[in-house]
C-alpha cells in the first residue's frame, strides 16, 4: 500500500460559463519518502489537484473519486479527523510565502501554535522546538526571529519560515505547491535544496507542484506531466527526461530556450494555445496543437496507459518512438 | 458578499420597482388621481375606498396621491444631491489620485475637515439663514455627499494609476489629460457609478430623516418623510399613514442598494472570466 | 557603429519612507543600432528603473540617457513628446498593460492618434496591418476588450501597439516572464521576427538567463542598482567574470536529470538597497570577497576577451 492513492479525481467548478473541470480522472500513487514532481502550465490542473488532495479546494467545487492517505479515505473521513490528519500527516508549502503567513502574528506564536495544538507539546517545549526548526531551515538568530513578523523577513526567509511551520508537526508528505515562483532563481535554488535536504533527513514523501521541468529535472524521483486537467504522462525522472513518448511534454521540453544553444536560436514553439476547459474536445486534448495528430486523436481521449515499459506511462495514440539507446 | 446575480428574480424586481416609482413620478400630473394637498376636513385618515385607493391622511389628504408627489420630491432630491457629489467629488479624487503631492494633500485634507463636521447642525445651519427650501435641501446633501465620492475616486484612480496602461500611455506622450480621460475615467466611471446608486439610496433615507425632523423638505409639499413625520402623530388611530411612505422608502432604497451592489460587483471585467 | 542608446552615469533615486533610495547608480550602458542588448537581474537589483528611465518616465537624479545624438533628459517636453514615437516599450504583465475598458482597435491606435495622425481612414489601415503582422486576425480582435484574450494575445497585441508607430528602440520589460512556457517560445520568436522585419534596436529586460541567452547579442549584469559584468552573450554564458554571473548561471535549475543540482551553490540574498554593502555591493555573499572589495566600488574594466566587469579578483 503507497502512502498516498489518488483515484480517478474529477474536480469541477461552476463558472457563470458552464462547469469547468480543473481535473479530469486523475490517478496517481507516492510511497513514503519518494518525490513526485507534478508539472503543468497554468489551467492544466495541478493546483486544483493539490488543493483536492488536502480537501482543500472551494466550497463549490464538486470531487469524486478516491483519495487514500495511509490507507484512509480522505474524501469520506469526518471533518475533525480530517483536520487533524491534515495537520500532522499531510502539510503545504503555498507559492506566495506572504499570503500564507499571518501578517499580525509573530514568526514564533505561527510556529508553536500548531504544535501545541497538534502535538499536545508545552509551550517551553513548543518554543524549544520552533528555534531548532528555524535554525534547521536556515535562518540565522532563529530566538530573535520567532519575536518577528512575516513583514520583517525577506521573500526567501518568509518561504523558509513557512517550510518550518510545514515541517512542524513532522508530516509524512509535504505537498509543495509553486514553492520557488515568487522567489529569485539564487534563492530558488536554496529552498530547493532545503526542501531535498529536509525530505532526505526526514524520510517524508514530497508532492513538487511546478510549471518548471528545470525544478523537477534534478530533484524528483517520479514525474507527472499535466495538461487540460489530465496526466498526459508519468514515469521515472530519468526515463521522463530520456525518452519522452507524449508529444506535449516533448514539445514543452523543446520549448525552453537552452542554455547550450547560441543566441537568436529559433525555439520551436508550441502553437495554439491550450483548450477551453468549459467546452474542451472531445478527443486528445492536446490534439489541435500536436504536429503527429491524426483524425483518430480527435475522437476520444486516450487513457493514461503503459504498453512498453512498465511505470512509463502516457496517454497519446500516437506516441514518439522509443529511442534506442546510442 | 452575497449579490443577486445580474439575471437573478431579486435584481429584476429592484429594478422594476425603481422603474415604477420613477415612472410614476414623472407622470403624477396626468394620473387620475387627487391633488396631493387638497384636503377634506370631512374625510380624515380614511381607509380605501375607490375615491382614495390608499385612504386619506389626518387632514384628509389623498395618500396614494402624497406618496407618488412624494416620489418626485424623494427622488430628485435623492438623484441630484449624489450628482453634485459625483461631479464635484468624483473630479477632486480623480485629480488628487493622479497627481498626487500638494494637491492630494489638499483635497484629502478638506474631505476631512468636511467629514468632521456635523451633518445635523450644517443642514439647520442652512435652513436657519438660508430658508426652508428642496433647493437648499438637495445642496445641503450634495455638499455632505462630497466627501465620499472623492474617496471612492481617489481609491479607485490610485489603483488603476499604477497599472501599466498608465504607464504605458505616459510612454506614448499622451498628456495629463487624455490619460485622465481616456485611460483612468473609464475605469474609474464604474465604481463611481455603482457608488452613485448607493449614494441615491442613502440620500433619501437622509431626506427622510431630515424632512421627519423638519429640517427638509417645506410643508404641505409631499415628501415620504415628512409623510412619516406626520403619521407618527396618528400612529394610534391610523399606522398605515406613517408605514406606507416608511414602506415605500424602505423598498425603494433597498432596490437602489440592490442594484448598486449589483453593478459594483459587475464592476470587474474579468468577473466569471476564471 | 555608433551607440542608439549611450546612457551615461544615470542615477535614479526615489524616496522611500523619508529616506532616499538609489535603485540605479552611475550606469554607463551603450547600446549599439541594430543590436539586442540583455539586461539581466534579481528582483531589487533596479533593472526595471533603468529601462524606465530611459524612456524618462522616471526623473534621473543625474546623468544622461543620450538617444540617436540627443539627450532626453535635457529635451523639452513637446520635443520629448515628439521623440517618444521613436521610443517604444512593452510591459511584463500583458493584461495590467492594456486598458481593460478600451476596444483592442482603439488600444493600438493611440500611439497614431498621440502622433498627430489624423486621418481615420489611415489609422485603421495602418492598426490593421500591424494586427495581422503580430499574428492576429484584425477583424476578430478589434472590436473586442482586453479581458477577451489570453496572456499571450494581450502581449502580441502590447507589441502591435508598440510597432505601429515603427520605432527604433523597444524597452522590453520582462516581456515572457508572465507567460506559460508553450506561449513564451511564440512571444520570444514573434520579438526576434519583428526585430528583424523593423530593423528594430531592443533593451530587453528579463531575469530568466535562458531567455536572455536565446535574444540577446550581448547581456549585461545588474547587482543592486550596479552593473556588475557586460559582455557579448556567448563569453558571457561560457566564461562568466563576474562571481555573482557565476552564481546566477549555477542558480538556474536545468531540465536535465543528469545533471545533479549542486547544493549549497547561492548562499544568502540580496541586501537592501536602502543600505548597500559598502565598496562592492555583492561582497556580502561573494566567495572570492576580500577586505579590498569592502573599502573600494570595482569600477567596470575591460577585460582582454571584450568582456568588462566591475571586480577585483574576476574569475578570468
Amino acid at each position: 500500500m503507497s502512502l498516498l492513492e489518488v483515484e480517478n479525481i474529477v474536480v469541477d467548478l461552476p463558472t457563470p460559463r458552464g462547469m469547468l473541470r480543473a481535473v479530469d480522472g486523475v490517478n496517481l500513487t507516492l510511497d513514503a519518502g519518494r518525490t513526485l514532481g507534478v508539472v503543468g502550465e497554468s489551467g492544466s490542473g495541478k493546483t486544483m489537484l493539490s488543493r483536492a488532495i488536502l480537501q482543500l479546494l472551494p466550497r463549490r467545487a464538486k470531487l469524486s473519486g478516491a483519495i487514500r492517505f495511509d490507507g484512509q479515505d480522505m474524501t469520506r473521513i469526518a471533518p475533525e479527523t480530517l483536520r487533524k490528519l491534515r495537520a500532522k500527516s499531510v502539510a503545504v508549502v503555498f507559492q506566495d510565502p506572504m499570503t500564507s503567513l499571518n501578517p499580525v502574528l509573530t514568526i514564533g506564536s505561527q510556529l508553536t501554535e500548531t504544535m501545541r495544538e497538534h502535538l499536545g507539546v508545552p509551550q517551553s517545549e513548543a518554543i524549544l522546538r520552533g528555534v531548532a526548526l528555524l535554525a534547521e531551515v536556515g535562518i540565522p538568530s532563529p530566538e530573535q526571529r520567532m519575536g518577528n513578523y512575516p513583514h520583517q523577513l525577506s521573500g526567501g526567509m518568509r518561504q523558509r519560515v513557512a517550510i518550518a511551520i510545514a515541517l512542524s508537526c513532522a508530516p509524512k508528505l509535504l505537498i509543495a505547491d509553486e514553492p520557488t515562483t515568487a522567489l529569485d532563481v539564487t534563492v530558488q535554488a536554496q529552498i530547493l535544496d532545503l526542501l531535498a535536504r529536509e525530505q532526505r533527513s526526514r524520510h517524508m514523501a514530497m508532492m513538487l507542484i511546478t510549471h518548471d521541468l528545470g525544478v523537477v529535472a534534478g530533484r524528483t524521483d517520479e514525474v507527472a506531466v499535466m495538461y487540460a486537467g489530465r496526466v498526459v504522462e508519468r514515469a521515472p525522472t530519468r526515463e521522463l527526461f530520456h525518452h519522452m513518448r507524449m508529444p506535449y511534454t516533448a514539445a514543452l521540453m523543446a520549448a525552453l530556450p537552452k542554455l547550450d544553444a547560441p543566441p537568436h536560436t529559433r525555439l520551436p514553439a508550441i502553437g495554439g494555445r491550450p483548450p477551453d476547459p468549459i467546452n474542451p474536445p472531445p478527443g486528445c486534448s492536446f490534439a489541435p496543437r500536436c504536429f503527429y495528430a491524426d483524425a483518430a486523436c480527435d475522437k476520444a481521449k486516450p487513457p493514461l496507459s503503459a504498453p512498453d515499459r512498465m511505470a512509463h506511462q502516457f496517454a497519446c495514440i500516437r506516441p514518439l518512438p522509443v529511442k534506442v539507446a546510442a | 458578499m452575497a449579490v443577486a446575480k445580474p439575471t437573478g428574480p431579486l435584481f429584476w424586481c429592484a429594478l422594476s420597482w425603481i422603474g415604477i416609482i420613477v415612472v410614476a413620478a414623472i407622470v403624477a400630473g396626468v394620473l387620475p388621481i387627487p391633488s396631493p394637498t387638497d384636503m377634506d376636513i370631512f374625510a380624515r385618515r380614511k381607509g380605501p375606498t375607490l375615491a382614495h385607493l390608499l385612504g386619506t391622511d389626518s387632514l384628509g389628504r389623498d395618500v396614494l396621491a402624497r406618496l407618488i408627489y412624494g416620489a418626485r420630491i424623494s427622488l430628485s432630491v435623492g438623484l441630484l444631491a449624489p450628482v453634485i457629489g459625483l461631479g464635484i467629488g468624483g473630479a477632486l479624487g480623480l485629480l488628487a489620485g493622479y497627481f498626487r503631492g500638494r494637491f492630494e494633500i489638499f483635497v484629502t485634507g478638506g474631505v476631512d475637515v468636511v467629514l468632521a463636521f456635523p451633518p445635523l447642525i450644517l443642514a439647520m445651519a442652512v435652513t436657519a439663514f438660508l430658508g426652508q427650501s428642496i433647493v437648499n435641501l438637495t445642496l445641503v446633501l450634495g455638499f455632505l455627499g462630497i466627501p465620499a465620492f472623492t474617496r471612492v475616486a481617489r481609491a479607485a484612480t490610485l489603483t488603476f494609476s499604477a497599472r501599466e496602461f498608465v504607464t504605458a500611455a505616459r510612454a506614448l506622450g499622451a498628456g495629463h489629460a487624455r490619460i485622465i480621460l481616456k485611460e483612468l475615467l473609464p475605469n474609474v466611471a464604474l465604481p463611481l457609478g455603482a457608488f452613485f446608486l448607493l449614494g441615491v439610496a442613502v440620500t433619501i433615507v437622509v431626506e427622510g430623516a431630515l424632512s421627519f425632523l423638519g429640517l427638509g423638505v417645506p410643508p404641505p409639499a409631499p415628501s415620504w418623510g415628512v409623510m412619516i413625520g406626520e403619521g407618527r402623530e396618528s400612529l394610534e388611530m391610523a399606522p398605515a399613514l406613517a408605514f406606507l411612505p416608511a414602506m415605500v422608502l424602505f423598498l425603494t432604497v433597498l432596490s437602489f442598494n440592490l442594484v448598486g451592489d449589483t453593478l459594483r460587483a459587475l464592476t470587474d471585467p474579468r468577473q466569471g472570466a476564471l | 557603429m555608433t551607440a542608439l542608446l549611450d546612457i551615461k552615469d544615470l542615477v535614479v533615486e526615489f524616496p522611500v519612507g523619508g529616506r532616499i533610495v538609489q535603485a540605479v547608480t552611475r550606469v554607463s550602458l551603450a547600446v549599439q543600432r541594430g543590436e539586442t542588448l540583455g539586461l539581466v537581474g534579481e528582483s531589487g537589483c533596479g533593472k526595471s528603473t533603468l529601462g524606465r528611465a530611459v524612456l524618462q518616465l522616471y526623473q534621473p537624479k543625474s546623468g544622461q540617457v543620450v538617444f540617436d545624438g540627443q539627450d532626453l533628459t535635457t529635451l523639452s517636453p513637446p520635443l520629448m513628446r515628439k521623440m517618444r514615437q521613436r521610443l517604444q516599450m512593452i510591459f511584463q504583465d500583458p493584461i495590467a498593460s492594456l486598458n481593460p475598458r478600451r476596444r483592442v482597435g482603439d488600444i493600438v491606435a493611440e500611439p497614431l492618434i498621440i502622433a498627430g495622425v489624423t486621418d481615420a481612414d489611415e489609422r485603421l489601415r495602418r492598426v490593421r496591418a500591424v494586427l495581422t503582422e503580430v499574428g492576429l486576425d484584425p477583424d476578430i480582435t478589434m472590436a473586442r476588450l482586453p479581458h477577451e484574450f489570453s496572456g499571450g494575445q494581450c502581449q502580441r497585441i502590447s507589441i502591435a501597439r508598440a510597432l505601429i508607430l515603427e520605432p527604433e528602440l523597444i524597452v522590453c520589460d520582462e516581456p515572457v516572464s508572465a507567460l506559460d512556457v508553450s506561449i513564451r517560445a511564440q512571444i520570444v520568436n514573434l520579438l526576434e521576427d519583428m526585430k528583424d522585419r523593423y530593423g528594430l534596436t531592443l533593451l530587453f529586460i528579463a531575469h530568466d538567463l535562458a531567455v536572455v541567452k536565446a535574444v540577446s547579442d550581448r547581456v549585461a549584469v545588474m547587482y543592486l542598482g550596479r552593473i556588475c559584468e557586460i559582455a557579448p552573450t556567448e563569453a558571457l554564458f561560457r566564461t562568466p567574470a563576474h562571481p555573482y554571473t557565476r552564481l546566477l548561471l549555477d542558480a538556474i535549475p536545468m531540465p536535465d536529470p543528469d545533471i545533479r543540482p549542486v547544493e549549497g551553490v547561492a548562499v544568502g540574498e540580496p541586501p537592501s538597497p536602502i543600505a548597500p554593502p559598502s565598496g562592492c555591493r555583492f561582497r556580502t555573499r561573494c566567495p572570492r570577497a576580500a577586505d579590498r572589495c569592502a573599502a573600494e566600488m570595482p569600477e567596470l574594466m575591460a577585460l582582454p576577451g571584450g568582456q568588462m566587469v566591475a571586480c577585483h579578483f574576476p574569475l578570468i
